[in-house]
């Protein structure tokens, strides 16, 4: 075989080995959430959420729901809302410095820091949640157990290097002009950074956030070692048990009793499935539209 | 606005940031401060090297590092293949809205929760798992590697299309003008170029699939033993974490997952500093065009 053909048969090669690469991705993907589609959409109707509870009484947190996804709902929103609450003052902040303040060392050092809180596998954030629980219990109050809150505190570590990174990096990708402009008329440093810069970094900032809430809403193993639990039914205060999806879905997988809880299962899998995706494309719209407004309404 | 209370936003600014880096720090202290009878006196790698027998007062964590290198490093053989032929299809043999939209759809894949490719794992890749190999409960060292691949892919397709795309395109059409193929100029041009992009998403995604827990737990089987073949159950670092976490007391063998929790950092640590040397190459790239 002469080389020209034999290059030929290489690059022949090469293009079926990427279609078949493409092809079983796809295909895995399709089984993925058909198999999930197929057994699980059945299952989607109010009785899903609440149970045998009747809805508004579920809501007004009148009645406790046994039966029903409700509770690992509203402990999963609970959970999102507070760590996104406690991770985009400080990540924000943290991320502004980065970009604005910090000078070459300082910034070496702080860049290394978050790769490295970024690289940290969640159950490592997860068992540092716990011994923190175990050192506030020892050294602060006696009251303090694995909880809503710890998890969140635990949550917001997590995601907090996202936040920190997409804020700095839709701040240093500010056009220049647009950074000088506003100093060369005579605005300060924080003037231009509030009225000037934040304004356009915005949709980077926002979308960034939005992957940050899908991290939240889809982690299992930090919160598996903060506080939550297969049975606890609407949180009371931030110091209680509580339920979420990811982990009632973990829970059910292995703990089943009979075909109407693993239904509820593929139910609660699919609705997860669903909020994320839902989740990335609602982060994936902003990031492409919102620059533009900004602009137009000005 | 004054200049005083601008010097005291800059402050916040810098103890917002500070906090957040030395959160990083103080994961590890905590790990080390809480796992310390364990590791008291050079014990440490003692740990690493010796057997799980919790009754024989042996809390080595040995079988678990074995078992997370055998499945994740399988997993990458797996995904290593399938995410080089998808960047390949999307960046150098595919055209426009098609490309577009295989790109967007591995974006989308990101999005997937990972608690959900182990529900469906247990019911769809388990049972096939059992049947075509005839390999126990399927529960095993290949099932949780396979679906761990799938998990850790849109990563490295995503890295390695972007670091094809920042070859300097100068380079590629110099090929195209001597009359080479398109397929031509991605193995000579392309793909040794950005040799320090694909370092990046290798290791990145080997992060990634040393540091998933779901996966493993649900789908590995669990047991503690040093996996002799693929259709071995294994137990992973994090898997050993969320199992004797459940079992909870204030014993030696509790103290034992520390161990685990200093490893993945410690691991997670030579990880990132290699991210940090093949990035530092490739800013070398981004100048020279």
């Amino acid at each position: 075989m002469n080389g020209a053909s034999m290059g030929r048969l290489v690059e022949r090669g090469i293009i079926t080995f990427s279609w078949l690469a493409g092809a079983i991705l796809f295909t895995v993907i399709c089984a993925v959430t058909g198999y999930l589609c197929f057994r699980g959409l059945k299952t989607m109707s109010p009785a899903l959420i609440f149970g045998s509870t009747d809805p508004m009484s579920a809501l007004l947190l009148r009645q406790r729901v046994f039966d029903g996804l409700f509770p690992a709902m509203v402990g999963t929103l609970l959970l999102v809302l507070l760590s996104v609450g406690w991770a985009i003052p400080i990540g924000t902040a943290g991320g502004i410095y980065l970009a604005e303040y910090a000078g070459g060392g300082t910034k070496k050092i702080f860049n290394l820091l978050f790769d490295l809180l970024a690289g940290l596998p969640s159950i490592v954030i997860g068992l540092f949640g716990f011994s923190l629980t175990l050192f506030l219990n020892r050294h602060v109050s006696k009251e303090l157990h694995p909880c809503l809150l710890m998890s969140s505190i635990a949550l917001a570590f997590l995601i907090l290097p996202y936040i920190v990174r997409t804020t700095q990096i839709a701040l240093e990708n500010l056009p220049v002009q647009n950074r000088l402009t506003g100093l060369a008329m005579g605005a300060t440093r924080l003037q231009n950074l509030f009225h000037v810069l934040l304004p356009q970094a915005l949709a980077g900032m926002v979308s960034g956030v939005l992957l940050a809430i899908g991290r939240c809403a889809e982690d299992t193993a930090v919160i598996m070692l903060t506080g939550v639990v297969a049975s606890a039914g609407v949180p009371r205060s931030l110091l209680s048990h509580y339920e979420a999806l990811p982990f009632y879905i973990f829970y059910i997988s292995s703990q089943y009793a009979d075909q109407q809880e693993l239904a509820t299962g593929y139910g609660a899998a699919i609705l997860l499935l669903f909020i994320c995706l839902f989740l990335f494309a609602v982060a994936f719209v902003i990031k492409k539209s919102l620059p533009c407004q900004v602009f137009s309404q000005r | 606005m004054t200049a005083g209370s601008e010097r005291v936003v800059e402050r916040l600014f810098f103890a917002a940031a500070f906090v957040s880096a030395f959160v990083t720090v103080f994961i590890f202290g905590f790990l080390v401060y809480y796992g310390l009878p364990l590791f008291s006196g050079g014990r440490f790698f003692e740990i690493l090297s010796s057997p799980w027998a919790p009754h024989q007062g042996s809390f080595g964590i040995y079988p678990m590092i074995v078992g997370t290198l055998a499945i994740s490093m399988l997993a990458m053989l797996f995904a290593f293949p399938l995410s080089m032929g998808c960047a390949i299809l999307i960046s150098v043999v595919s055209r426009g809205w098609l490309s577009i939209g295989i790109r967007k759809f591995v974006e989308a894949m990101t999005g997937i929760p990972t608690v959900v490719y182990g529900f469906v794992g247990i019911f769809l890749l388990i049972p096939l798992v059992r049947n075509v190999f005839t390999a126990g409960s399927g529960m095993c060292v290949l099932s949780a590697s396979l679906m761990l691949a799938v998990l850790v892919s849109p990563t490295m397709i995503l890295f390695f299309c972007d670091s094809f795309d920042r070859v300097p395109s100068s380079y590629g059409h110099a090929v195209l003008a001597l009359g080479g193929t398109r397929i031509q100029q991605y193995l000579h041009v392309t793909l040794p170029c950005s040799w320090p992009g694909i370092v990046v998403a290798v290791t990145l995604a080997l992060g990634r699939a040393v540091g998933d827990t779901l996966i493993a737990l649900m789908l590995a089987g669990n047991a503690v033993q040093v996996p002799g073949s693929v259709f071995d159950s294994a137990r992973t670092l994090t898997s050993h974490i969320a199992l004797v976490f459940a079992a909870d007391n204030e014993s030696l063998e509790f103290k034992a997952i520390f161990a685990c929790g200093v490893s993945l950092y410690l691991f997670t640590t030579i990880l990132v500093l290699i991210i940090r040397l093949a990035a530092h190459e490739w800013g070398k790239y981004g100048q020279a065009r």
